[in-house]
């Protein structure tokens, strides 16, 4: 396989910025609300980028963000910010000869991850074509909405997608703000707290992995997964872009757990694990198996394989 | 110091003085302006959920008019090169309203993006040194840094050369001219980077097309002057401006070489992609003839192509551009063109079919309607006032001593502007 570079991840000149917000926060807070409002409201507006915290700050604002929540959901969730393990580079294979195109992993994203139920989003999207059709580069023959009595079809064989985690992407470079990056894991996230929503990224993504908040998620309280990352699966806001974070709050523990769409699949099409150990499941599929990546000539170099094992 | 402050209430008091006419067009200002911004504060609460945008199409109508609106902005460059470089005295007595026109096109064009935004209040995150902003990287980086020193250029000219006449003194072309030299590559850079901002995305094969920089420009100057035109005619028939003929016709002459440019890349465009018939056409297909019984804008793009082409011939004969009807029919034909060409019809395609092939029909909702009326509004009132404030110090019936002595007639002005040649 072939190892695009990887870029040096940017540096931030916190004293610099740290003074200017102070110089900032004068002039800004004319236009806010009063000075009487909620403290946590003016630390919530000048929140700093996750980036640019340090350990102290961000424990400060692991613990409001908490409250925040508990408050608005009535259920107190755990938010970790874990940082990535060192010499590990994730990646994911997807077999499409087994793939039978049941969603399960589609839903169990959906709970593990919390993602909206009203109104819908969904971080992984399965593709149904017919036997015969184009599909590798042009998907426009492709179905999203079916829905028989039972899966797999007479005649159909599907292809799951979410993000690709690309090690060269396009959303990254086109976030006006750095709200989203790359971890040295390989892993893109979005600091939820930092997006402005103008959603240039949804247009640079090649694979429809970035989804936005039209309005406030809905998600039922009973059904709130309260073991969270503050860069993966913890409750989003209104507004806001989100995407698949190879359920961050899983994979970036140790021992680690599988991401959901894996645990869940019950064909065991899903593969996953860590690039750089030479004994992983994932190394082996990549060695051994003849893999393709989605829309090679865009040279996104996604980190997501597909392969035929049979 | 005090008398500064002092002129500028003076000149500031303009704007409640009026006919009736006046204060029922801000009273119209008025009514959209409510109507738009209380629809904003709607939006805000609910989200972006009350427009048709979804994860398909997750720019719509805000974004097309603000992609419309940079190329009014920038096409009033296409005034000051006659105007200042070759001394074009009819264009040079008039370039300074068009240059707040830009500048009434870029504040539309801030709130445009503002309106888009599902966190207006993140916005500093993406200022220099206050934000983290993502230059060189992002183009959006690159379209706030060009957009809001075009606006800070074109403020600086208008109220630099307003002041000096409101003082009865010769402005200083050693000032003038290296601004409004900076400010022709600039008005460009903007359309430009707002083109590539679309350009540069390779999962959206309709915008990755190299034709679209020069598309962009092309059209931008057809749309924007024969807005002047039409705002030109209107004001010297409500207040005392001199606008002399030959200064309409000459621009009406540009923009009939500009929409001929303009046909000639758009043709270009459609055999390519066409003739090629490659995956990539599926867009144009969509837009011209629709795609998979999908037909949405159609009857639209048909409709700018055909309004463009009847435009064109208009403008290239002298004597069509001469007559006020037929050039004022060609005017409203090329706004409504490459409102369609460049707005809706450039922006939807480009996620039409998606990423993933699906196609979503996008058309605004009422919402994004009264919002972008709201918006238009506002920057209509801020011009209104800008002129309203303007046209006396420059016709002179508004001065304040200092230099000269205090000067009630339009012949005077006339005379020191053309005597501080280049």
């Amino acid at each position: 396989m072939k190892e695009p570079k990887i870029s040096p991840p940017r540096e931030h000149k916190v004293a610099r910025r740290s003074f200017l917000k102070g110089a900032a926060l004068g002039s800004v807070a004319l236009a806010l609300p009063s000075r009487d409002a909620d403290a946590s409201i003016w630390d919530a507006f000048f929140q700093k980028h996750f980036r640019e915290m340090n350990d102290k700050e961000l424990k400060k604002v692991l613990k409001r963000l908490e409250q925040e929540y508990a408050e608005k959901y009535g259920v107190d969730i755990d938010i970790s910010a874990n940082k990535p393990l060192s010499g590990v580079l994730f990646g994911y294979g997807l077999d499409l000869s087994r793939c039978i195109g049941c969603r399960r992993c589609v839903y169990a994203c959906v709970g593990e991850n919390n993602q909206s139920r009203d109104p819908q989003i969904q971080w992984i999207t399965v593709l149904r074509f017919k036997k015969g059709d184009k599909w590798v580069n042009d998907l426009e023959n492709a179905d999203k909405y079916y829905n028989p009595d039972k899966v797999p079809e007479e005649g159909y064989f599907y292809m799951p997608t979410q993000c690709q985690q690309c090690e060269n992407p396009p959303c990254v470079s086109a976030c006006p703000t750095q709200a989203t990056w790359k971890e040295d894991d390989g892993i893109i996230v979005v600091d939820y707290n930092w997006c402005i929503g103008c959603r240039y990224c949804m247009a640079a993504c090649p694979y429809g992995a970035r989804h936005f908040n039209w309005t406030g998620p809905g998600i039922p309280k009973d059904e709130i997964n309260t073991k969270t990352h503050y860069l993966g699966n913890r409750p989003r806001y209104h507004g806001i872009v989100e995407k698949c974070t190879f359920c961050i709050q899983r994979t970036r523990n140790t021992p680690g757990r599988y991401p959901a769409c894996v645990e869940i699949c019950p064909v065991g099409a899903r593969k996953f694990g860590n690039m750089l150990d030479p004994k992983s499941e994932i190394r082996y599929c990549i060695e051994n198996k003849r893999i393709f990546r989605l829309k090679e000539d865009l040279n996104t170099y996604p980190k997501f394989f597909y392969f035929f094992a049979t | 110091m005090m008398d500064q402050i002092k002129h500028f209430f003076i000149a500031l008091k303009q704007i409640v003085k009026g006919s009736r006419g006046y204060y029922i067009w801000i009273g119209i200002l008025g009514f959209f302006m409510l109507l738009g911004w209380s629809t904003y504060v709607i939006q805000l609460k609910r989200g972006l959920i009350v427009t048709a945008m979804r994860d398909q199409v997750s720019w719509g109508f805000y974004l097309s008019n603000f992609t419309f609106l940079v190329g009014v902005a920038a096409a009033a460059v296409l005034l000051v090169i006659p105007a200042y470089i070759y001394n074009f005295k009819p264009i040079k007595e008039i370039v300074l309203f068009s240059e707040m026109l830009a500048i009434a096109a870029i504040f539309m064009c801030i709130m445009f993006i503002m309106v888009d935004l599902g966190r207006p209040d993140r916005v500093w995150h993406l200022f220099p040194f206050f934000g983290t902003m993502n230059f060189p990287s992002s183009l959006l980086a690159w379209d706030v840094l060009v957009l809001n020193g075009y606006l800070v250029l074109n403020i600086a000219v208008v109220f630099y050369v307003m002041y000096r006449i409101a003082h009865n003194m010769e402005y200083s072309m050693a000032v003038v001219k290296p601004l409004v030299i900076l400010s022709i590559p600039w008005a460009i850079s903007i359309h430009t980077v707002t083109a590539f901002l679309y350009n540069g995305l390779p999962a959206r094969s309709f915008w990755n097309a190299s034709i679209l920089a020069p598309r962009f420009l092309a059209s931008a100057f057809c749309s924007g002057p024969a807005l002047m035109i039409i705002i030109f005619q209107v004001l010297r028939k409500i207040s005392d401006l001199e606008i002399e003929d030959s200064a309409i016709s000459k621009i009406a002459e540009l923009i009939a070489y500009a929409m001929g440019f303009n046909l000639f890349l758009f043709g270009a465009e459609m055999f390519k992609e066409f003739y090629s018939g490659t995956a990539q056409l599926a867009p144009f297909q969509y837009l011209y003839f629709g795609l998979h019984g999908y037909h949405g804008l159609v009857p639209w793009l048909w409709t700018a192509l055909i309004f463009n082409l009847i435009a064109f011939f208009l403008f290239l004969s002298p004597r069509a551009r001469n007559n006020v009807v037929t050039l004022n029919m060609a005017c409203v034909l090329v706004i409504i063109g490459v409102y369609i060409e460049k707005g809706m019809g450039l922006v939807v395609p480009g996620f039409i079919p998606g990423t993933l092939g699906e196609i979503y029909e996008y058309f605004p909702t009422h919402s994004e309607i009264f919002v972008s009326l709201g918006v238009w509004a506002t920057g209509a009132l801020l011009y209104t006032l800008m002129l309203k404030v303007a046209i006396p110090i420059y016709t002179g019936r508004l001065r304040f001593a200092r230099g000269a002595a205090t000067v009630g007639e339009s012949a005077a002005i006339r005379g020191s502007v053309t005597s501080a040649e280049l």
